[in-house]
């Protein structure tokens, strides 16, 4: 599967994300920066990575979501290609409007980095049917503005249809019913704060995000 | 023309920096300060010809995400 890793001005965990990529696929990911207006011919996965874009200005994400290449991006995402953002990636999506809500200031103002426990709510998903339902596993967090937000209405929609893809199993950064990833309506963009390409391989210590990509890899391909 | 635009958290988003300037004016030893609540304030230099609308569009596609912020436009004269 041919994968693109969307490169902001600020972004930092774009290697990340690209050598989880290729240790899953096989295949170099395609670095693509943000000033494109195109995406490489016949992507199976774009990904937007975490990190502090334009220094966060204006909002997290806010000057990113406008940048040339998402266009093709939310075009693209609009065709059923998958696209995965994680952490600032996740605050990307939501300010170009691809996930509902928005990600704010953390509700105990602090930097929270450290490993969270998580639970899968939705095991069905393209990026999630490797795991069980319910299923509690760990990954870090390294983010400031991670505290979701949407209204209530919004959050009775994803809890009803199943959009919710983790939760928090602890307390974090005050996330409106302890989101910390959520899925767009066709279940085809997913954005979440925590980082699974942190954890893929033993070296890391723990390999609880692989089987992200792992299922990614066996319902795109 | 100068134009000012306000961008405000809406009233049902908690405000946790607003929090903690409220806790450090306490702090400080100042009464009667019952609640804070922190927003932007950007300022905008537009061609006379630049429509309302326009402004208004500005607001909405960037300066202030409608999801949580409410905006305020204010031309300044001279």
């Amino acid at each position: 599967m041919k994968t693109a890793v969307i490169v902001f001005p600020g972004s930092n965990c774009d290697r990340d994300l690209a050598v989880a990529l290729e240790q899953v696929t096989g295949r170099k990911a395609e670095m693509v920066w943000h000033g494109a207006t195109d995406l490489p011919d016949g992507v199976g996965l774009i990904a937007l990575p975490g990190g502090f874009s334009y220094g966060d200005y204006l909002r997290a994400g806010a000057m990113s979501a406008r940048s040339p290449i998402m266009r093709a991006v939310v075009e693209a995402a609009g065709r059923g290609v998958p696209v995965l953002g994680v952490c600032n990636g996740f605050q990307v999506l939501t300010e170009a409007g691809l996930l509902p809500g928005a990600l704010m200031r953390n509700a105990g103002l602090n930097f929270v980095c450290r490993d969270v426990r998580l639970t899968v709510d939705n095991a069905q998903s393209a990026f999630t049917s490797r795991y069980d339902a319910g299923e509690e596993i760990l990954v870090p967090v390294a983010h400031h503005d991670g505290n979701f937000f949407a209204d209530d209405e919004t959050l009775d929609r994803l809890e009803g249809e199943g959009r919710v893809a983790f939760r928090y199993a602890e307390q974090v950064n005050g996330s409106a019913r302890s989101i910390a990833g959520i899925l767009n309506a066709q279940g085809n963009v997913l954005g979440m704060m925590p980082h699974p390409e942190r954890v893929i391989e033993a070296a890391h210590g723990r390999s609880d995000g692989r089987r992200l990509f792992e299922g990614l890899l066996e319902t795109v391909a | 023309m100068k134009t000012r635009i306000f961008v405000t958290l809406k009233g049902g988003v908690l405000d946790p920096q607003g929090k903690a300037i409220h806790h450090a004016l306490e702090g400080l030893g100042f009464d009667g300060v019952n609640d804070v609540r922190a927003g932007k304030l950007i300022e905008l230099d537009l061609d006379d010809g630049v429509s309302d609308e326009q402004i208004d569009e500005m607001c909405r596609k960037l300066l202030a995400n409608t999801v949580i912020e409410n905006y305020r436009i204010e031309r300044v004269q001279g």
